[in-house]
């Protein structure tokens, strides 16, 4: 117990300083002291400063931390499932089904504006276009997952699944307008805010239930780390685990998908930067560093990319590998060999 | 002894046992009528030709293919009525050739062997941290158990592995060629660590294997899988019955029933 409180006291300190950076930073500047004020429920001075933290930057800080941890998870889950230190959450073509759904809605739904009005570009189609995008995806996946005897074979179908829909939506962007297009381009650079408190609280919901997957596979993951003959030798389920991690990195990678857009490089990244600073596999250690590490990168991710003092803000999604990339190279470098 | 107390005594039973592979339209099969008993506390090798045979022989003993027909049974209960999850307190795995992550230390690597027994988080009670640290000196591991196993040299690591499979705590050890990529010191080193756990442990282990001189020396049993064929018995036995003479083309190598070691024939001589 003394080692896991080790290993994370640097990671907690630096996700509370990540929450509060992420509340104080964006177009306007607010002092700590109110922050910590007003989340503390005394009523501040400016009506306007509690209203921006309780209404947008809280939500948006702990829609960050949700999505940062839940998609650092997923990679973190199918790396193990694959034996496969470029897996991440969206190997098995999640993000691929939902952008096709959400492509699918923004270019064909177009066809039927008349009908459907302005409900096509509302959050909550979007948002449920992306899961159904998701969804559909997943069950696929998760049917050839049941009569595949190969692991391996599952990860290229995940490919092939992936490039199928994204060449849907290259064919569906072929004949867009460009207004159309410009609104399906917008959404695939991902966004941690708008998000209401009811939003939030249904992607706590999904992350909560895919963290208990995750948590219940924790033991099945480390005898995987011997190789699925080992396991099933020691009394591993096989097929039955596969699924529970599919249906784990589904549940986590497709509601971040849904409510954030398809945010690459997190999840294929966190458990890499973890593993170069606590060198073992072993997951019982490994993921509760996963979810800190997760959270942290996401939200100095969302700081960087709100452009503090500026109106403006950068797309999520090239932030988190413009500053997140380097990282990992780094540290690849410094070690001079791949902890996994 | 009665007739009673020596059939308690039996481990691992094969009765007319077939293996090979199978899929929807054929069934090939590579070793018919497989018959043999092995007690509990014997050392056993099974030895054959490349393709012959070992490792498809061990991969339906440790149900990881069905066989063809035949029983196999494991303290008289039938293999293939054993659940997955049962199978791991009956037998445990050593296997060469799986490609295991060694980004965990000693210990904890040695275990996940106790993964039958422990509970849905994989929490070790403290009869588990008992078995670990018995399995780690057993083969002499104590020192490096907080090492991390990439730190490790082949003959080393090959010793974590027999760890893990002592930790699962199984009476009866399978393994797959143990002594590959290890020097002859090595490879006796490995080979004597199996003997003195049999001896002093009361499991059976069975090992496949390519070192015929040193597990002739070594074994209790020898189970010689000779085109298609199955000898088995103590290595005297299979000596006297001049199993080994045909095993090899007989201008290359030879058996010398005197020194009762295969021998390179030379042209010069």
């Amino acid at each position: 117990m003394s080692s896991l409180f080790k290993n994370n006291i640097l990671l907690l300190i630096l996700l509370v300083l990540g929450i509060l950076l992420s509340l104080s930073l964006g177009s306007v500047s607010i002092p700590l002291k109110v922050i910590i004020k007003s989340l503390l429920g005394f009523s501040s001075e400016n009506s306007t400063w509690e209203y921006i933290i309780i209404n947008y930057r809280l939500p948006k800080a702990i829609t960050a931390l949700l999505i940062g941890s839940g998609l650092a998870i997923s990679g973190l889950l199918m790396q193990t499932l694959f034996r496969n230190p470029l897996a991440g959450p969206y190997v098995l073509g999640l993000s691929s089904g939902a952008s096709l759904g959400v492509a699918l809605l923004i270019m064909g739904g177009s066809l039927f504006y008349g009908i459907l009005g302005e409900f096509i570009f509302s959050k909550w189609a979007i948002i449920l276009a992306a899961s159904g995008g998701s969804l559909l995806v997943m069950l696929a996946v998760l049917s050839t997952a049941q009569k595949i005897k190969d692991t391996m074979a599952l990860l290229i179908i995940g490919l092939m699944v992936a490039s199928l829909t994204s060449a849907v939506v290259s064919v569906l962007a072929y004949f867009s307008s460009s207004e159309y297009l410009q609104q399906y381009i917008f959404w695939s650079f991902g966004s941690l805010g708008n998000l209401s408190w009811l939003e939030v609280g249904i992607l706590f919901i999904g992350w909560l239930v895919g963290l208990g997957f995750a948590v219940f596979s924790l033991k099945n993951l480390n005898a995987l780390l011997l190789g699925e003959n080992y396991a099933k030798s020691m009394g591993v389920a096989l097929k039955r685990n596969r699924i529970l991690i599919i249906v784990a990195t589904s549940i986590l990678a497709g509601s971040a998908t849904a409510f954030a857009g398809p945010i690459a490089f997190v999840g294929l990244a966190v458990p890499h930067l973890v593993r170069q600073l606590i060198p073992t596999n072993n997951h019982r250690i490994l993921l509760p560093s996963i979810v800190l590490g997760g959270a942290i990168l996401m939200l100095l991710c969302d700081v960087i990319a709100q452009l503090p003092g500026s109106e403006s803000t950068l797309p999520i999604n090239a932030v988190t590998s413009i500053f997140g990339a380097p990282i990992v190279i780094w540290l690849l470098l410094r070690k001079r060999k791949l902890n996994f | 002894m009665s007739v009673e107390s020596n059939y308690e005594n039996i481990l691992l039973s094969a009765i007319s046992l077939s293996i090979g592979y199978k899929d929807k339209r054929n069934e090939i099969c590579i070793v018919k009528s497989i018959d043999f008993k092995i007690s509990t506390g014997e050392l056993v090798a099974v030895i054959g030709t490349n393709g012959s045979g070992k490792s498809t022989l061990l991969k339906s003993l440790s149900g990881q293919i069905p066989m063809l027909a035949g029983e196999v049974k494991i303290k008289n209960q039938s293999l293939e009525q054993l659940s997955n999850k049962n199978l791991g307190a009956y037998l445990s795995l050593v296997l060469t050739n799986e490609v295991v992550s060694k980004q965990l230390s000693v210990k904890e690597l040695v275990a996940l062997g106790r993964h039958p027994y422990t509970n849905w988080l994989g929490h070790l009670s403290q009869e588990d941290v008992v078995k670990v640290n018995q399995a780690l000196s057993q083969v002499d591991l104590i020192p490096k158990k907080d090492k991390l196993c990439n730190a490790l040299s082949d003959g080393q690591f090959q010793k974590v592995l027999i760890a893990r499979a002592l930790a699962q705590d199984t009476p009866l050890i399978l393994m797959d060629e143990p002594t590959t990529h290890l020097d002859m010191f090595h490879k006796a080193q490995i080979l004597q660590l199996l003997k003195s756990v049999v001896k002093t442990s009361q499991k059976s282990i069975l090992f496949a294997s390519h070192e015929i001189n040193l597990s002739l020396q070594l074994c209790d049993k020898i189970i010689l899988i000779d085109r298609s064929k199955i000898h088995f018995g103590s290595p005297q036995e299979l000596i006297d019955k001049g199993a080994f003479e045909h095993l090899f083309p007989n201008d290359l190598i030879y058996f010398d029933v005197k020194s009762q070691t295969f021998k390179m024939k030379l042209n010069d001589s």
